[in-house]
């Protein structure tokens, strides 16, 4: 019997349809199965006292929070000059030379290797060479190497959204480059570069592996950037492997979930306005 | 009308704005060439506390020996080899053809509204933090595979499975951008021909989008094997050669995450000769991943 | 008169691809000079060397000389940033920063070190005045540059062009984004500009050309066929393949 080709479609149209809700049900799976059985541990206090340690995992999430601001801070200020001057190199300054392909090369390079590697990376130089041990600030100096590449990335892309026109005009009136860069381009790519800011973000609370050895993990409360802490992601690794206390380390998976949605819509929102910005106009006060 | 006419248009009187412009030029450079010295310390770094464990030990005895055993200084890491390669190419059995699949559903198949949910849905799995996707496999897939197979459940299926999941958005987003930069010619051309559209997508679509969905495989290779702190979770971590799906096993990067912190002496180095194998590793897979996406513009 | 730009010898190319082809024009004050030709004829790269705008492009490669004011801007003494305030631009589409109107037309002034509140409100005024903007903008001066019409744009951007006070003005198809009405007052705008300034533009438009200019230059593959006065190019051209295009046998 000869299969016809309707017959064929059909069936490939249906495993198609299969695939997509799948992948869709994965989503709804993980976040539901977080949610429906970690929600209920959720109390004032689980936010508002620090872990106590021990093999019960009592206590709350605290100075989780709090180390995980603390790291969000001082990364964005490490990551975030050293990679808006990196995207404002590829965006403007990069020529068709070997120094170019360099920077491109490193760039590509550093947004795929795992973070465990630029864990032993931050390891050996943040915590062990330079004698920074298990802190916040070789934690910070670790993720940002790791977020470099996404925030010169998005930077540099919005930067080349930049009409050229707006370059051209500019330099016609006898502005230098740097002025044309600081005065026209970084103001229209702002939505980018804060896109860039909330992706980092983002990374901060995701990521795990780099943090694990360089952070050091302890659950008091951080007193300073020299401190040993502990992130949300961090704390929920320790509740579910070193403690009984699997419901926290649920509670604490709900609170990261709901950080992660808020930062998915913000920065859905924020390339609509992009968007929307560079067809339409925007408003600037003059002096 | 202006105070600053001049007809003069040679070499300026010194000026703020052109020194800050000068200044921010070579400024601009280093900024720019911060990558690339991250990329070379890191390399220099792991090679350099590395290399006395491929001294002493041989590199190839380090890479096929069979044994990792901390109090014994055996240290080959042909278990965790193994163990990570099982972990990738079991995701991968699984995320490819799924991964593929939807990428064709959210092209071809399915409606906008459909489309419209899934998309946001797919990129919000890359943000869920590997330690939920962790917790999660440990909750619902280990017990089950506990009940099915032998032994705890910790185990290459539950941690191929959760990878699975966790590398499906990078190959489901690439092929998505390789299908939709097929020329819509080809396709109009197949139509015409009288093939049913499964055939054109079949015949046509996908062998021209064929180099981008290699390259997601490898993306998605590279970030399989890097993955650490959810396979610690569900993968029991023992230092064997597993011989079956439902065997424990440990993976390069867990062997990192796990002792890193309490390590000294060639221990240390072997640690880092280890990150050594899996940076060379990575760095392949993304060069040929890179390449083949970039032959694909031209 | 005066000869405000001299070319000599002037060869332009984009890699090995040769754009110009030893151009030889004296531009006078106080004129408008048209370019015209058609498309890829190489008037708008002859008009971005003027400014050298073509230094924004890798890759090319710049033989012969000219001169403006006598002195070589192709020269290693010259600084562009210097050149470009002397020689100021406008450019096809109509592109105010995303700025208020007193935003845009101050921003060249700032950018050369005016600070003073007193003195940029003059400029200010006085920019917007002479582009014939400022009695329909002086109550909307805190507007966005993008919330005008397309004529009042392109109007905003010659105002800010003046602001930095130049003494020539290059204008690369200045109205071809424009309706027939606003296309018009640029026209009367430029009538008026060239008590003041030196004009030089670019133009697909025949008529445009003709009704504006005092000088026009017929360009075609990169070469300078004929440079006359206006008149003279569109009454009685002395090549024929100026008289082809004039005649519109192709273009």
């Amino acid at each position: 019997m000869k299969i016809s080709p309707k017959f064929t479609h059909n069936v490939a149209w249906g495993v198609c349809w299969a695939a997509g809700l799948l992948s869709l049900a994965f989503l709804f799976i993980i976040i539901g199965y977080v949610f429906v059985n970690g929600i209920g541990s959720i109390t004032w206090e689980f936010l508002t006292t620090n872990p106590k340690g021990g093999l019960k995992g009592e206590g709350g999430i605290l100075s989780a929070l709090v180390g995980t601001l603390y790291l969000i801070g001082i990364t964005l200020l490490i990551a975030v000059p050293l990679g808006v001057g990196a995207a404002i190199y590829m965006a403007e300054y990069a020529r068709n030379n070997w120094f170019t392909k360099l920077v491109r090369f490193g760039v590509e390079s550093l947004a795929g290797i795992p973070s465990i590697v630029f864990g032993l990376f931050g390891f050996a130089l943040f915590v062990t060479a330079l004698g920074f041990n298990f802190s916040i600030m070789s934690g910070a100096l670790t993720l940002a190497c790791l977020c470099l590449p996404v925030i010169i990335r998005t930077c540099e892309e919005a930067m080349k959204a930049v009409p050229r026109t707006y370059r051209e005009a500019s330099y016609g009136l006898g502005a230098t480059k740097w002025q044309t860069i600081t005065h026209v381009i970084l103001p229209a790519a702002i939505p980018g570069i804060i896109t860039s800011i909330i992706l980092t973000v983002g990374r901060v609370v995701e990521e795990t592996a780099c943090l694990y050895v360089t952070m050091g993990g302890s659950s008091n409360m951080p007193t300073s950037i020299w401190s040993s802490a502990r992130t949300l992601s961090l704390h929920l690794y320790y509740l579910a492997m070193e403690t009984t206390a699997i419901n926290k380390a649920l509670a604490t998976g709900v609170i990261l979930i709901i950080i992660i949605i808020i930062i998915n819509f913000a920065t859905r929102w924020l390339s609509d306005r992009y968007i929307a910005m560079s067809g339409g106009g925007r408003m600037s006060n003059g002096n | 009308m202006s105070n600053t006419s001049s007809t003069d248009v040679t070499k300026p009187v010194i000026e703020l704005r052109r020194i800050y412009d000068v200044f921010w030029r070579y400024a601009i450079y280093f900024f720019g060439a911060v990558s690339f010295v991250i990329l070379l310390l890191i390399a220099l770094f792991i090679l350099r506390e590395g290399y006395p464990a491929f001294e002493k030990i041989g590199i190839w005895q380090f890479i096929s020996g069979q044994r990792w055993d901390v109090a014994d200084s055996a240290f080959g890491i042909l278990p965790m080899i193994i163990g990570s390669l099982y972990v990738t190419v079991g995701a991968l059995v699984l995320s490819v053809p799924l991964g593929i699949f939807s990428a064709i559903f959210l092209t071809d198949v399915a409606p906008k509204k459909v489309r419209k949910i899934i998309r946001p849905a797919v990129e919000l799995l890359v943000g869920i933090p590997s330690v939920v996707y962790g917790l999660v496999g440990m909750l619902m897939l280990v017990p089950a595979i506990q009940q099915i197979g032998q032994g705890s459940g910790d185990s290459i299926l539950a941690a191929s499975i959760v990878l699975a999941v966790m590398v499906l958005p990078t190959i489901v987003s690439i092929t998505e951008d390789s299908i939709l930069a097929v020329p819509n010619a080809y396709r109009e051309g197949a139509l015409a021909l009288g093939s049913t559209r499964w055939q054109m997508i079949w015949n046509v679509v996908l062998p021209a989008a064929r180099s981008g969905i290699i390259a997601s495989i490898a993306l998605g290779m590279g970030r399989a094997i890097g993955e650490t702190m959810a396979m610690i979770m569900v993968i029991g971590n023992s230092i064997i050669i597993p011989d079956s799906i439902f065997s424990s096993a440990r993976t390069l990067t867990g062997t990192l995450a796990l002792e890193l912190k309490y390590a000294t002496g060639i221990h240390w180095n072997a640690l880092f000769a280890t990150g050594v194998v899996l940076f060379i590793f990575i760095l392949i897979l993304n060069s040929f991943g890179i390449l083949l996406l970039r032959g694909k513009t031209k | 008169m005066e000869i405000k730009i001299l070319i000599r010898d002037l060869n332009f190319y984009y890699g090995s691809c040769q754009a110009l082809k030893s151009i030889n024009m004296d531009i006078y004050g106080n004129k408008i000079t048209a370019l015209i030709g058609p498309s890829g004829c190489g008037k708008t790269t002859l008009l971005r060397l003027m400014n050298r705008m073509s230094d924004l492009v890798d890759e090319t490669h710049i033989e012969g000389r000219m001169l403006i004011d006598g002195q070589d801007i192709f020269d290693k003494s010259v600084d562009v940033v210097n050149l470009r305030k002397k020689v100021g631009m406008v450019f096809q589409q109509p592109n105010p920063f995303p700025m208020s109107i007193y935003d845009n037309v101050a921003y060249g002034p700032r950018m050369l070190g005016t600070h003073n509140k007193r003195v940029l409100n003059g400029i200010v005024e006085e920019s917007l005045r002479k582009a014939a903007l400022w009695d329909e903008m002086k109550d909307n001066l805190h507007k966005s540059g993008l919330a005008l019409s397309g004529g009042q744009q392109q109007r905003l951007c010659i105002a800010r062009v003046l602001s930095v006070d130049p003494q020539i003005i290059l204008m690369d198809e200045p109205c071809s984004a424009l309706d027939p009405i606003s296309t018009l007052k640029i026209e009367e705008l430029m009538i008026e500009l060239k008590k003041d300034y030196t004009l030089i533009i670019v133009t697909h438009n025949m008529q445009q050309a003709a009704r504006v200019s005092d000088f026009a230059g017929f360009m075609l593959l990169g070469e300078l066929v004929e440079y006359a006065e206006t008149r003279e190019v569109f009454n009685v051209p002395k090549d024929k393949r100026t008289e082809d295009y004039i005649t519109g046998r192709f273009g």
